[in-house]
């Protein structure tokens, strides 16, 4: 399959008055055509700073890309100028932010704000936008689309501004569409409604998407993949199934036992217990050691090198070692 | 729309008419009349004449009756002092000079400010942010007094490059529209760059980066309309604030414009004149504060003009 992204060691470090945060620190990351990809983690595991990389939204002066590359296309849009990037996003590559109530600006109509992506970066006639933005609303799952234009977002839903947020987004046909936790500002309902237009929207555009969520349910619903992050690294990645059915990192198996279930005999959730680590000073070995039910001393000193596990599933983890004893997990 | 504005238009009829009544009844509750301050010469009798031919010796409720009516029809009458004179007269010649110099104050002062607001924020704790922190640090601390006499001395007297008083050509108008512009202007750049600041982090200006937009349409289309909300709340007070200013502004520069009736009739007790000048300047504020209200609907298509109460 065609990869359209692919990151290489990146580093992305954050200079503030108490210190430098090591916010991401070396993920590794390919995403297919066409395919979903789901970045999972607790807060402050590097998940939306890695999504926000690729489009360079960064906050600068204070955040920067100190290592790796983020190839686009075969394009690294690290070394890619200001300029270059302004032609990139929302054509090439667009993102959806994650509470729609603050995402759409409330002093300009809904209509504005969908055409003016268009209206930069292509010579489309005002009335060819209007059309496209229609079309897009309609997409969306927005009814009276043409009184809608001229309206403006408080006078919709939540649900409803995070379907022309979507819009918005894909009105330019991007290849890839990055959402960060898209569905965690909507309530559950809605959040359903909004999962399954991802889906019809992949299934008619063909677009990428990656998928930073904190939710283990929309994971399960949509992604084709999952990449598990903590600590600002990349602790297992695998094809969908392998991470429901066959999480090898002990942080992955704890963020599946922390998920309340339906059918659980007990009624007492799994929390992992203790705090993700102070990426100030981020250890030395796996970054969850501290967490970890078996941790051994290596993992305090050394991180683990990936194993490959199958073609699709690599973890990070020193029981995969093989000189670690096995035992069941 | 069309019920808004007409409550609303009610509603100033309203306010101007408790401040004509407060007025009166403040010019009234000071001991004396318009006579006395007058040269000891005039006869008691003399006196008693003009009391007459003004209506002074009529009771308060009738006074208030006439003073009412003189508000209905426009017309105050003549000034008690300069008697060749009606107050409308005075007021016609006074304002467009007051208006020109305040009309130009706050032109400069919204440009200037809201630029340097602009500028600062965008290049926060830089030296730009700084100087022009700096500066309007000082401009809010500098009375306007102060700033105009030291203009006067550097520009006028010591180099010679501006005249120092009357209002006749546009290079009368500098010195005075500086010393009354500095102040708002810092306010104004302050305010700018403090919600500049704050709507910079907001998620849609993320959302337009993320569209690929110019930082330039970034900054006026999706910033500066938000951002602009606070400056316009100020305005109002700033009308005042400047409108005051004129008084002292003008006396400084000798320049023909209202504020010289206002204070001199008061000093004066030239009850027509105070109470034209009055009502004139409440008048001319409430309808300034009417005019802050409609563009705020402008900007923010959230405040609907009919939806809301009264005040």
């Amino acid at each position: 399959m065609e990869k359209i992204l692919e990151i290489d060691d990146l580093h992305v470090h954050f200079s503030t008055y108490g210190g430098t945060v090591q916010a991401v620190r070396g993920v590794n990351l390919y995403l297919n055509k066409g395919e979903t990809l789901a970045i999972v983690g607790e807060s402050g595991s590097g998940k939306s700073v890695t999504s926000n990389s690729i489009m360079q939204l960064i906050p600068s002066p204070s955040g920067k890309i100190v290592r790796g590359s983020i190839r686009f296309k075969g394009k690294d849009l690290v070394q890619t100028s200001k300029k270059e990037m302004r032609a990139i996003r929302g054509v090439d590559i667009s993102m959806i932010f994650q509470d729609p109530m603050t995402a759409l600006n409330p002093t300009l109509t809904v209509g504005d704000q969908l055409t003016e992506g268009l209206k930069q970066h292509s010579s489309v006639s005002i009335g060819k936008a209007k059309e496209k933005a229609i079309e897009m609303l309609r997409l969306v799952g927005i009814t009276n689309p043409e009184s809608r234009l001229k309206q403006y977002p408080h006078q919709f839903s939540g649900g409803m501004r995070q379907r022309i947020v979507i819009a918005m987004a894909l009105i330019c046909e991007p290849d890839l569409l990055i959402a960060d936790e898209p569905t965690t500002a909507l309530d559950v309902t809605i959040q359903a409604q909004i999962m399954e237009l991802f889906k019809e929207i992949q299934e008619k555009t063909g677009v990428s998407i990656i998928l930073v969520t904190h939710d283990l349910g929309v994971v399960a619903r949509v992604a084709d993949r999952v990449a598990v992050m903590y600590g600002g690294k990349i602790i297992e990645t695998g094809d969908k199934d392998d991470i429901f059915y066959r999480p090898q990192h002990p942080y992955t198996i704890g963020l599946l036992q922390s998920v309340p279930r339906l059918d659980m005999k007990e009624d007492i959730l799994q929390p992992i217990e203790g705090t993700p680590p102070d990426l100030f000073a981020p250890p030395q070995g796996c970054p969850f050691t501290a967490r970890c039910a078996h941790a051994m001393q290596v993992c305090a000193n050394i991180h683990p090198a990936t194993s490959y596990l199958s073609d699709s599933h690599q973890v990070e983890c020193w029981l995969q070692d093989a000189r670690a004893k096995r035992q069941p997990v | 729309m069309a019920i808004y504005l007409i409550r609303r238009f009610v509603i100033m009829i309203a306010t101007i008419f408790v401040i004509a009544t407060l007025t009166f009844i403040l010019m009234h509750s000071i001991p004396g009349n318009p006579f006395t301050t007058q040269d000891r010469s005039t006869s008691e009798a003399v006196q008693e004449n003009l009391k007459a031919h003004y209506h002074l010796d009529e009771p308060m409720i009738v006074q208030y009756g006439i003073w009412l009516k003189s508000l209905a029809t426009f017309d105050f009458g003549p000034s008690i002092k300069q008697p060749t004179e009606t107050v409308n007269d005075l007021l016609g010649r006074g304002f467009p000079i007051s208006a020109e110099l305040g009309m130009w104050t706050i032109t400069i002062a919204l440009i200037s400010g809201i630029t340097l607001g602009v500028l600062a924020a965008l290049k926060h704790n830089g030296i730009i942010d700084y100087i022009a922190m700096t500066l309007a640090v000082l401009g809010i601390s500098i009375p306007n007094f102060i700033l105009a006499t030291l203009l006067i001395q550097q520009l006028a007297v010591n180099l010679q490059l501006l005249p120092a008083a009357t209002w006749s050509s546009p290079m009368h108008m500098i010195m005075p529209i500086i010393a009354l512009a500095t102040g708002p202007t810092a306010i104004i750049a302050r305010l700018t760059r403090s919600s500049m600041l704050e709507v910079l982090t907001q998620d849609y200006i993320k959302t337009a980066r993320a569209k690929g937009l110019s930082p330039a349409k970034i900054v006026i289309k999706h910033a500066l309309r938000n951002a602009l909300m606070p400056v316009v709340t100020i305005l109002g007070t700033l009308v005042a604030a400047i409108l005051t200013g004129t008084f002292v502004i003008e006396r400084i520069f000798a320049i023909p414009g209202m504020g010289k009736y206002f204070v001199e009739s008061i000093n004066n007790r030239d009850y027509p004149v105070i109470m034209g000048t009055t009502v004139f300047y409440s008048a001319f504020l409430i309808f300034m504060l009417f005019l802050v209200d409609i563009v705020y609907s402008i900007l923010d298509p959230r405040i609907k003009l009919h939806k809301k109460g009264g005040s």
